[in-house]
């Protein structure tokens, strides 16, 4: 079965459909409902036997290259570190088809933003690279 | 789930057996190294075995076991080194107490040569008798990367005198390290922590290894208190006291009592008894914060250089110095340290806090939601993006009252 990530992202990605203020700006009741339905989510990957893991990332990045011989790394935040793509965090899930990781992803932005609608979070799909050859 | 019960007993006291095992075969003149892996390969076929047949004495089985696979290993060996009699005839010197086996296997694996996660790695499995799976699931990283960090550890050691007394100081600050990596997994590193601190004990009069102990306890005592059923992370101001370990409590109270009456004080005892007047307090406004900053002092006089070498207790201090002198005297004392962790998520916490106790929410919030962008642990971000979410709506709330 192919493994795909699901990505979710701090910034980057198509227009936002809905544009929602940093979490710590809703409501209270909203953030609950949002963090209880990514839990859930995780739960019903794994009830699924779909979920494989699930991980965030804090919103630091530092970009690094080899400084040459007898040279230190050079870093840099990155060209337009504000509006570079920065990924948020992912689910990896091993699923039937392409489909069924859209499915999910899609259910995966339909989660509670502020007022308790749907957020409509563009969801970035990728799909990992099997060793296995598949002849 | 009875079954896993009854299996996980026996587990501790397998667990219990290794650290002496493995001492007998080291004095035995077996190589730490080899003999180290032949006892898990024996620990992995006693945990394969022994839930259908239990053997009639544990640690003879064990040593048994581990004999045979140090044999064999050397029998394939023995080809390419012809070394076993030099290797069998050097003696060790011998420790004879059970508490001094733990301290030897204690220095060995904390030796100040290793990095610290090959410490806490190979303190886990030789002397708190984990097995290399536990050990990785733990730590969230594949077995095979545990298998290798712990065998380079050793390599590491190879050569090193394992006879010369270690560094205590190095040995409690690995616990220490085991006790906060936490309860992930199967097998609770807080718990596995306390035990070896508790042995620990046993073999040493320094102060600290009980103070070190004492902490433990008086924080674990709290445990349950910490999380509600959601998994979200409840501050201690919050906390229903009444889920709080008394007995656990009491324990710890007692054992810093004795190590403060050697009257050499060290800084997990004054952690100890920093930790001690937050457990005595029957709630959140009766905590005595000027008993807490007074510990405080005690602890930045530790160090020469507090801001610099000890900045978390600067910082644990400027807590204490709000909630006595106000919250603006707190925050002055958080800028001392905004040079050395303003990128920290616990600074901008601390502020959030103080902010808060002093009634300015819109400055709470947004210390909050910097914390929160800083956060390297899910459940903290989670729970500082709530606090802000939280102290934001108040704010907002009475302005509209206004």
């Amino acid at each position: 079965m192919p493994k795909y990530l699901l990505l979710k992202h701090y910034r980057g990605g198509p227009e936002p459909h809905r544009a929602v203020p940093p979490m710590d700006q809703w409501a209270p009741e909203d953030v609950e409902a949002h963090m209880a339905f990514l839990k859930h989510v995780s739960e019903l990957l794994e009830k699924n036997g779909e979920y494989v893991d699930a991980q965030a990332l804090t919103p630091a990045r530092t970009w690094v290259r080899y400084g040459g011989p007898d040279a230190a790394p050079v870093t840099t935040n990155g060209p337009l570190p504000e509006t570079s793509d920065l990924v948020a965090g992912w689910y990896m899930i091993d699923v039937e088809s392409h489909e069924r990781a859209v499915e999910l992803a899609a259910y995966v932005s339909s989660e509670p933003g502020p007022g308790g609608e749907p957020l409509y979070e563009w969801i970035d799909i990728r799909e990992v690279m099997s060793d296995a050859p598949s002849d | 789930m009875s079954h896993e019960t009854t299996r996980r007993l026996d587990e501790g006291a397998l667990r219990a057996l290794v650290p002496r095992v493995l001492v007998g075969l080291v004095r035995r003149g077996e190589d730490f190294d080899a003999a180290e892996d032949a006892l898990q390969d024996a620990l992995l076929e006693a945990l394969r075995v022994w839930p259908d047949h239990p053997p009639r004495d544990p640690r003879a089985w064990l040593s048994t076991v581990a004999t045979r696979r140090l044999v064999d290993a050397r029998r394939s060996e023995a080809a390419r080194y012809r070394r076993e009699e030099a290797t069998h005839s050097e003696p060790r010197p011998a420790a004879t107490e059970e508490g001094d086996d733990t301290l030897f296997l204690l220095f060995c694996c904390c030796h100040p040569d290793l990095a610290p996660a090959s410490q806490v790695a190979l303190t886990l499995r030789a002397v708190g008798g984990l097995t290399t799976q536990e050990i990785a699931d733990a730590f969230y990283v594949p077995e095979a990367t545990m298998a290798q960090r712990i065998s380079r550890a050793k390599r590491a050691l190879q050569g090193r005198s394992l006879d010369e007394p270690g560094d205590l100081a190095v040995v409690l600050r690995v616990l220490y390290l085991v006790y906060t990596a936490g309860h992930a997994g199967r097998v609770d590193l807080a718990d596995e922590a306390i035990r070896l601190a508790r042995q620990l004990t046993l073999a040493t009069e320094e102060p600290e290894a009980r103070g070190l102990l004492a902490l433990m306890l008086l924080n674990h005592a709290r445990l349950p208190a910490r999380f509600d059923s959601e998994g979200r992370i409840v501050t201690l101001d919050r906390q229903d006291r009444g889920l709080w370990d008394t007995r656990e409590i009491a324990e710890g109270v007692r054992v810093l009592q004795s190590a403060l009456a050697v009257q050499r004080l060290g800084r997990y005892q004054v952690e100890a008894a920093i930790a001690a007047l937050h457990d005595d307090a029957a709630s959140a406004g009766e905590t005595d914060w000027p008993q807490i900053l007074a510990w405080y002092d005690d602890l930045l006089a530790l160090t020469d250089d507090p801001v610099h070498l000890d900045p978390a207790a600067v910082l644990g201090r400027a807590v204490a110095v709000g909630h006595v002198l106000g919250a603006d005297a707190g925050l002055r004392e958080t800028e001392r340290l905004r040079e050395i962790l303003g990128e920290r998520h616990r600074w901008h916490a601390v502020r959030g806090h103080l902010h808060e106790l002093g009634g300015d929410l819109a400055a709470a919030a947004t210390a909050y939601a910097d914390a929160a962008a800083r956060a390297t642990d899910v459940a903290e971000r989670d729970h500082l993006v709530r606090q802000a979410a939280r102290a934001r709506a108040a704010d907002a709330r009475r302005t509209s009252l206004a």
